[in-house]
């Protein structure tokens, strides 16, 4: 083989991989990566998408959203939202595995429960809006369950009212969220090997023992990867709230996400809903780069 | 074996030719609006259709979606100079399309035509460029469930604030989860702003600008804030107005939970279909004591404007004409259940419907009344006031801190 051919050969093999990941790269590249670009760069014009002709805007439209306080409201109802939907899917999660995974509950019965738990991943958010807010509208099911109970003297505006939209809201997402963590903890559940129970059984252990011991640090792995993942889409719901409280009443409820629907489409301010963009997509991508080292380091 | 005779070149030739010239030689018209969906099927089209034979030459492309939808692609088409030819408007955009140079000044047209503007309802103007005609108006008076009411003992229908109050307070029996009015306030769409609120305002003659520029620290505004709180305190207003919507509110209303509501002329229908059982009358926004002129009356309207980009305006502008016309007026109002644009026309369901016959009544003694059309970012302002008349209704606030507040916010916006 002349040097020549050899040196097309290498060539060949150094450019194939490249040509078959390129059908993907085109899409990642045209669907992903160019609208991030063209936002980001939205965010340092003036009068962005509305003008032919936008001008340099620099940081001033991230200084406008930094100094607005119901930017910061916006991002801490995030925090809470985001927070506290985590630590309550995780713990239902659970909770609902573990029953599920018990051989002290009839088969039947579980099979049953199986379909009952998992209802609430198969609904959309639209659905799950309206049903929450039939629910907990001041004359709802809700409302007059907890008054004949004596648990309330008077009705409740879950959604209306400031003090409680914001844990309504979370209520709501609370109770559509759950099962991701229930059929991925379920999964778990069961490939943890017999012979650990066994063994702790042996040792005298304690049912919280066992849960302590065992089934948690087998679990963690499952745990802290769709904890993360949960993390970063609750942050970025949308439909439930702006459909249940749209953002109110009072800015109770609004987060980064409906914060920047507004600036676009009610404030038609483009540039400025870009830059609050931009601040989702870096809490996003720190959050990201986070689960990709985790996901490396196991 | 099949073989092409020269006499079948000539015919394809032939055909081929008069398809390419005629194809040249008509302009395609593009048209953007929500109205179709809207419309009994086909109902937009056939009229377009109409057009076209009237306008041999002329063909027109519909473009349509939902309200929403075609809001969004009318402000990317403004800022790409992409804009259709001729497009549906809310008059809640104007100013910001406006501002983008992105449509065309008509008073030209208007002139250069010899149009007649004595017979259109309104002419939207921009920095004294007309930018829209209103093409149908759908208006908002006040329905009453007359049951309701007459149960209550209300036999004459509130014509007054003090009367609205006292009427709304019989009706409101809270144990029965009945009330006397519903105020929708959700930040989802602040639209309860302008039809539930500004309403009151618009209705006695009054404003909530002064030359040109907000004035919502001024008596009106503050007047309807107080009005608006003392019906809160009343305890006649249903609950769950923060987040109330005005599918809700319509709901509230067809299944006997509000004796009374400011709605669009244009869920008549939907009324009757969802509860054909309801007794209701519709009556004018009643207005402030001893008032006694013109009742502006709040609307919203499918509006008509043409791209300053269009390179055929003048085919546009035959199109709006023709749109704006007393018949075709008629008959497209008549199929949306609105208020025609062209003060001639009659729709003929003004004739056959006893309610909306009242309506038009309603409609002829009074003025079209809606100030956020043609303001800046109007949805923005509503919902910037709708903010602050929840911190009033929850008692964050009086009505003077309301009004001051919304007209600090609404400065910064002019």
């Amino acid at each position: 083989m002349t040097r020549q051919k050899r040196s097309r050969h290498r060539l060949k093999r150094a450019v194939a991989p490249y040509l078959y990941l390129s059908p993907s790269l085109l899409i990642i590249g045209l669907l992903m990566l160019l609208p991030m670009v063209t936002v980001i760069g939205y965010s340092f014009q003036n009068s962005a998408v509305l003008r032919r002709d936008p001008s340099f805007a620099g940081l001033k439209h991230y200084q406008a959203i930094f100094n607005d306080p119901v930017f910061w409201a916006s991002l801490w109802h995030t925090l809470y939202f985001t927070c506290m939907s985590v630590v309550f899917h995780m713990t239902i999660g659970m909770i609902f595995a573990l029953m599920l995974n018990s051989d002290r509950i009839n088969p039947t019965l579980r099979n049953i429960l199986r379909v009952l738990y998992i209802l609430p991943w198969l609904f959309t958010a639209v659905i799950i809006a309206v049903i929450w807010r039939l629910l907990l509208e001041p004359n709802g099911v809700v409302n007059s369950v907890l008054m004949q109970m004596g648990i309330i003297g008077s009705k409740v505006e879950w959604f209306s009212s400031p003090e409680t939209a914001l844990h309504a809201v979370t209520f709501a997402n609370i109770w559509a969220g759950y099962p991701l963590f229930m059929v991925s903890l379920l999964a778990g559940l069961q490939g943890i090997p017999k012979d650990f129970y066994e063994a702790a059984d042996i040792d005298g252990a304690k049912a919280y023992q066992k849960l302590i011991f065992i089934t948690i640090p087998q679990l963690m792995p499952i745990i802290i990867s769709i904890s993360l993942l949960d993390f970063i889409w609750t942050m970025q719901v949308f439909p439930l709230i702006w459909i249940t409280t749209g953002g109110g009443p009072i800015y109770s409820t609004e987060v980064l996400s409906t914060y920047t629907y507004k600036l676009a489409f009610s404030s038609y301010n483009l540039s400025q809903a870009s830059a609050s963009a931009v601040v989702i997509l870096l809490i996003s991508l720190g959050l990201t780069l986070f689960y990709i080292r985790y996901q490396k380091a196991r | 074996m099949f073989r092409i005779q020269p006499a079948m070149l000539k015919v394809a030739a032939a055909a081929w030719l008069l398809g390419a010239t005629s194809a040249m030689a008509d302009t395609t018209l593009e048209f953007t609006q929500w109205w179709e969906p809207e419309l009994p099927a086909g109902s937009l089209r056939a009229i377009m259709n109409d057009f076209e034979a009237a306008n041999p030459g002329i063909k027109v492309t519909l473009v349509s979606g939902p309200y929403a939808t075609t809001r969004d692609q009318i402000s990317v088409g403004a800022a790409t100079g992409t804009l259709s030819d001729v497009v549906g408007l809310d008059g809640a955009w104007v100013n910001n399309l406006n501002a983008q140079n992105a449509l065309a000044d008509m008073n030209p047209m208007m002139d250069a035509s010899g149009f007649d503007k004595t017979q259109v309802a309104d002419i939207i103007k921009v920095d004294g460029k007309a930018v829209m005609f209103p093409v149908a108006s759908f208006v908002y008076p006040v329905f009453v469930n007359l049951d309701l009411a007459a149960q209550a003992g209300v036999t004459k229908l509130p014509s007054t604030r003090a009367e609205f109050l006292e009427a709304a307070k019989k009706m409101t029996h809270a144990d029965n989860n009945q009330y006397g009015w519903v105020l929708p306030l959700s930040l989802q769409t602040p639209s309860g702003v302008q039809n539930d609120m500004m309403s009151w305002v618009w209705a006695s003659g009054q404003s909530m600008m002064a030359d040109g520029k907000p004035a919502l620290e001024g008596k009106p505004v503050v007047d309807m804030l107080t009005f608006v709180k003392s019906l809160n305190d009343a305890g006649v207003i249903s609950p769950g107005i923060a987040t109330k919507t005005e599918q809700e509110k319509v709901e509230e209303f067809v299944n006997d939970r509000v004796g009374m509501m400011i709605d669009s002329l244009a869920h008549v229908n939907l009324i009757r279909k969802r509860n054909p059982k309801l007794n209701f009358d519709l009556i004018p926004v009643p207005v402030v004591e001893n008032y006694n002129g013109k009742r502006g009356l709040p609307y919203a309207s499918w509006g008509i404007g043409i791209s300053a980009a269009s390179k055929h305006q003048e085919e546009a502008w035959k199109l709006v004409q023709y749109l704006m016309g007393e018949k075709v007026n008629a008959k497209l109002v008549s199929l949306a259940n609105a208020f025609p644009g062209n003060v001639n026309a009659k729709p003929d369901f003004v004739t056959s419907d006893k309610a909306f016959g009242k309506a038009f009544e309603i409609f002829k003694t009074g003025y079209l009344a809606n100030e956020f059309t043609g303001l800046p970012v109007a949805e923005d302002l509503m919902t910037q006031f709708d903010v602050e008349a929840q911190k009033m209704l929850t008692g964050e606030q009086s009505p003077e801190q309301a009004a001051a507040n919304a007209q600090k916010g609404w400065m910064a916006k002019f």
